[in-house]
């Protein structure tokens, strides 16, 4: 017993500084490279200039007009998002439930629509850092949230940084 | 030497030392563990192999409560209602710890087979502290390796201690800490292989650690049950039968009278329950003196044989297998 021991402790040891180099390694590959897309959104946002954006109305956040524009707060911080990756937005709008699963299919980058941070869409969609607060129905505070697609961590966390650096928080 | 003392029985130096180190050790995993919980807990977000890996650290805290709660009941002396005092409730804590973890690591491995099918991507954003922000899988990397490190010291530390107290329960737990490593690795691998854009090496790394916690609960509640059933008593580490039963039928052979004999000894926790039978030679009837004093020197083989009786008989029980002369092993 005492020899196994003896000869697993080097291997485990040589193991685990592999491991510590190859994190370190890491480290210095900082992002955008780190975390990486599973499906590579962010890169394909950069290099098409489209960050695809689904918009279900909810005054003031969301505003759908009659012809099919977007304005609203969430509207200009994802449009100021987008230009910070050379990007425009290339709006579509419907139910949430329709653009969330157009969201997880892949069809659209990003879903908005003063979506709550405690949404059941954390099943479907990655959401982000609450961006704003707001009164609920309930009478309740709540964190308004984006949602991105699942496993694409690059634009996540792309997104979220965007978010503090323009001190967006509830 | 009194009846009772077998059941409270008062350890050798060795003992009583390795006892106390024991305990205090169990103490300080249970500390550990809870700081790690906090730790994993608070970092780990919506990965999979880290939800697992925090799981496991919930069960690390069954064996050493067990390990405390079963110490304490196998002093109780016994009495009219427990005549075989209270030295099963190390099998018992062994059996319910042992459950706990084949029962979890069923569902986690199923949970992660389902995660794969389903082909969950697990999101993973960042964090900000103190205006530093940062990918927060830096902070569940950080958090399984800080995790990964005071387990492994304390398992080797229980494992030394296991031995000489003849304890099961600690030494399964002395086992689930030294594989904490590979937990800790498997977890780092999966956070690393979503940082990687491989949506599916978190559920991979959660099924592999979830399948090192079914495999340690089926060797333990396997363990378990076949002390419960009272097999033949082994090593603490269930691989050889135990160097004391050859050694009482030395003892037995040593005397004159002795025509054969046969050993069962099971284990009750900790201490052993021994039952010498003894087949006289024709016309030699053993005398109280012979049988008592034979009785004694088995007993003072080794402080965890004081429960033990010599049975003069004249055929051996059925389906006990005579030993023959064997030669006293080295301690």
């Amino acid at each position: 017993m005492a020899a196994a021991a003896l000869s697993r402790q080097p291997r485990a040891r040589v193991l685990a500084s592999l491991w510590f180099a190859g994190i370190l390694g890491l480290v210095g590959c900082s992002e955008p490279a780190f975390p990486r897309d599973a499906e590579g959104t962010l890169e394909r946002v950069i290099s098409d200039g489209v960050l695809r954006v689904g918009a279900s109305e909810n005054r003031p956040w969301s505003v759908v007009d009659d012809d099919g524009g977007v304005s609203g707060t969430e509207a200009d911080i994802l449009s100021d998002y987008a230009s910070t990756l050379g990007a425009t937005v290339s709006w579509s709008t419907g139910a949430e439930s329709q653009l969330i699963l157009a969201l997880a299919e892949g069809d659209l980058d990003v879903v908005m629509g003063g979506i709550r941070s405690d949404s059941p869409w954390s099943e479907l969609s990655a959401l982000t850092r609450p961006h704003s607060g707001s009164w609920g129905p309930d009478g309740k505070r709540e964190d308004l949230v984006f949602a991105c697609r699942l496993g694409e961590n690059a634009l996540l966390t792309n997104l979220e940084r965007f978010l503090i650096s323009e001190g967006l928080e509830p | 030497m009194s009846p009772a003392s077998f059941s409270h029985p008062d350890l050798p130096p060795e003992q009583s030392k390795a006892l106390h180190a024991a305990i205090r050790l169990e103490w300080i995993t249970v500390g550990v563990v809870a700081g790690i919980v906090v730790i994993v807990g608070l970092t780990a977000g919506s990965s999979q192999a880290m939800r697992t890996a925090f799981a496991e650290d919930m069960l690390s805290f069954l064996p050493p409560l067990a390990f405390l709660v079963a110490v304490r009941r196998a002093r109780k002396p016994p009495d009219d209602k427990h005549p075989y005092g209270f030295h099963r409730s190390v099998g018992a804590g062994h059996l319910v710890a042992s459950c706990a973890l084949l029962g979890m690591g069923l569902w986690l491995s199923i949970d992660a087979t389902l995660g794969l099918l389903k082909g969950d991507r697990p999101p993973i954003g960042v964090m900000s502290i103190a205006g530093f922000t940062f990918w927060a899988g830096w902070a569940m990397i950080a958090a399984m390796v800080i995790s990964s490190i005071p387990p492994m010291i304390l398992g080797r530390m229980k494992m030394k201690l296991a031995g000489p107290l003849n304890d099961k329960v600690l030494a399964a737990d002395a086992d689930m800490n030294k594989a904490d490593w590979s937990t800790g690795l498997a977890t780092i691998a999966g956070v690393t292989g979503i940082g990687l854009g491989l949506w599916w090496a978190d559920s991979a790394a959660a099924l592999l650690v979830s399948v090192s916690i079914l495999k340690d609960g089926g060797t333990n509640v396997r363990g378990a049950v076949k002390d419960l059933l009272d097999s033949r008593a082994t090593t603490v580490d269930g691989k050889a039968p135990h160097p004391l039963i050859g050694d009482m039928a030395a003892v037995v052979h040593r005397e004159n009278w002795v025509e054969t004999t046969a050993v069962r000894v099971r284990d009750m926790g900790h201490v052993f329950h021994a039952e010498v039978f003894v087949v006289p030679k024709d016309g030699h009837d053993p005398t109280m003196e012979q049988v008592g004093s034979l009785t004694d020197q088995c007993r003072n083989l080794d402080w965890k044989v004081r429960d033990t009786v010599v049975v003069p008989v004249r055929y051996l029980p059925d389906g006990l297998t005579a030993v023959g002369n064997p030669v006293i092993s080295p301690r």
